[in-house]
C-alpha cells in the first residue's frame, strides 16, 4: 500500500523528470523510486517510446499563399477600424444622426420676419383659389349653379369710390326718386 | 520556446528575416509592431506560422481551417497592436488566443457534425496527403501513412485540455509555466493532466509503444493509473 502511493506521487514527477525538466530534488526522488519500482520503471520506458512514436506525426506546410491572404487582410484593416470605430460608439453615432436630422429640419423652415404672418395669409389664400380653380374654370357648373344668383352682386370700383363719402356724411341720405 | 530551427529559408530574403528575427527578441519584435513598425510584424510572421499552423492543424485536423484560424489569429494579433504590454511571453498570448479559436473550431465542428449524422464516419481525405519519398517503397509508405493516421486520430480523441496539454508540451516544445498560463491552470494541475494524457497515449498505442503485446500497466493489473 505504501509502495501505491509512492507510485502515485511520483506520477506528477515522472514527465517532468523524462523530459529533463525536473529540479534536482524531484529527478533524485524520481530516480530513487524507479529503482525500487519495476512497474514504474517499465511504464517510464514505455512513455520514452510513446514520444518517440510521436514524433512520426509529419508536420504540414503553410501553403504558398499564406503570407500573401495574410497582407491582403491587414490591408483592409484601416477601413474596417473606422466602421468599428463608430459602432463601437454608438451613443456618438446616434448624436451625430439627430445633429444631421435638426440641422436638415431647420434649413427646410422659414426665416422668420416681420412679414411672416402675411406671407403666411397669402399662402393659405392662395391655396384655396387654387383648390376651387377647378370649379370656377367649368363654365357649364357655374351657369347652372342656382345657388349663384342669390349672392349679392360686388359692388363695382364706382360704387366703391361712392362709400366713402357716404361714411363721411351718415346723416345725409341718399336721393330718393319718388 | 525555440522555433528559429524550424525557419524556411526561401531565398536572402528570408535570410535576413531569420537573423533579424533572431537578433530581437518576440516583446522587442511586437513593441515595434506596436509603434507602427510593419517590418516587425512580418519577421514575427515569419517565425510563427509554421508552428502555429502545425498546432492548429493537429487540433482541427483539416489543413484549410486550420491556416484560416492561423489568419485569425494572426490577425488578432494585429488589431492589438496599440493594446500591447509585454507582461506575458508573446506566445503565451499568440497560442492562448490560436487555443481558444481551435476550441471553438472544433466544437462548431462537433455540433455540425452531430447535425447531419452521429454515427457518419470520419473522412479520410482529412489529412494531407504525405508523398512516398524516394528511398520508401509504397507498402512501406502505406504503413508510415496509416501509422500517421492512427496517432492523429488517437490525440483527435483525447479530451479539449488534454489535447492542447500534450500539443503544447510535446510538438511546441513549451515549458510548463507557459502551458499552464494557457490552460489557465496551475503547474501541478497540468502536470496531472499531462500523465493522464500520456497514461491514456500509452495504453490507446500500445500497438506502436510495445509491438510485442499489450502495455505493462495493463500486464501488471487493471488499468493504467494504478502505479
Amino acid at each position: 500500500m505504501n509502495s501505491l502511493k509512492k507510485c502515485e506521487d511520483i506520477s506528477k514527477q515522472l514527465i517532468a523528470y523524462l523530459d529533463r525538466r525536473a529540479n534536482s530534488a524531484d529527478r533524485h526522488e524520481v530516480e530513487e523510486h524507479l529503482a525500487a519500482c519495476s512497474a514504474c520503471h517499465a511504464r517510464a520506458a514505455e512513455f520514452q517510446k510513446l514520444w518517440g512514436a510521436l514524433d512520426a506525426l509529419p508536420a504540414v506546410e503553410p501553403s504558398l499563399g499564406f503570407d500573401a491572404r495574410l497582407r491582403s487582410r491587414i490591408a483592409e484593416e484601416p477601413r474596417r477600424r473606422w466602421f468599428g470605430w463608430l459602432t463601437l460608439q454608438p451613443r456618438l453615432a446616434f448624436a451625430m444622426a439627430m445633429l444631421l436630422a435638426l440641422s436638415v429640419w431647420m434649413g427646410d423652415m422659414p426665416r422668420a420676419s416681420n412679414g411672416g404672418e402675411s406671407v403666411n395669409t397669402a399662402t393659405e389664400q392662395d391655396f384655396e383659389a387654387i383648390k376651387d380653380l377647378g370649379v370656377l374654370e367649368n363654365y357649364d357648373v357655374l351657369s347652372k349653379f342656382d345657388a349663384l344668383s342669390e349672392v349679392p352682386a360686388e359692388p363695382s370700383p364706382a360704387d366703391r369710390q361712392a362709400q366713402p363719402v357716404n361714411q363721411q356724411n351718415p346723416d345725409q341720405q341718399p336721393p330718393t326718386q319718388e | 520556446m525555440e522555433h528559429s530551427g524550424a525557419l524556411q529559408l526561401y531565398g536572402n530574403a528570408s535570410v535576413s528575416y531569420t537573423v533579424g528575427a533572431m537578433v530581437r527578441s518576440d516583446v522587442e519584435l511586437m513593441l515595434q509592431v506596436k509603434a507602427g513598425d510593419d517590418e516587425s510584424f512580418n519577421l514575427l510572421l515569419q517565425k510563427y506560422r509554421g508552428p502555429l499552423i502545425n498546432f492548429l492543424f493537429r487540433m482541427v485536423r483539416e489543413q484549410a481551417t486550420a491556416e484560416d484560424l492561423a489568419q485569425e489569429v494572426f490577425l488578432r494579433v494585429y488589431r492589438a497592436r496599440k493594446q500591447y504590454s509585454p507582461s506575458a511571453k508573446f506566445t503565451t498570448w499568440m497560442f492562448r488566443i490560436a487555443t481558444n479559436l481551435a476550441l471553438n473550431s472544433v466544437r462548431d465542428n462537433r455540433h455540425r457534425q452531430m447535425d447531419v449524422s452521429i454515427d457518419a464516419p470520419v473522412e479520410e481525405d482529412e489529412a494531407p496527403i504525405q508523398l512516398p519519398t524516394r528511398e520508401m517503397r509504397i507498402d512501406e509508405h502505406m504503413i508510415e501513412r496509416d501509422r500517421s493516421e492512427f496517432i492523429r486520430r488517437t490525440i483527435q480523441a483525447l479530451p479539449e485540455k488534454q489535447r492542447v496539454a500534450v500539443l503544447l508540451h510535446k510538438y511546441e516544445e513549451m515549458d510548463y509555466a507557459e502551458i499552464a498560463k494557457i490552460l489557465d491552470c496551475s503547474e501541478s494541475a497540468l502536470k496531472s493532466l499531462l500523465f493522464r494524457a500520456y497514461e491514456t497515449l500509452r495504453v490507446q498505442l500500445a500497438p506502436l509503444v510495445n509491438p510485442a503485446g499489450q502495455p505493462v500497466a495493463q500486464r501488471a493489473g487493471k488499468g493504467g493509473h494504478n502505479l
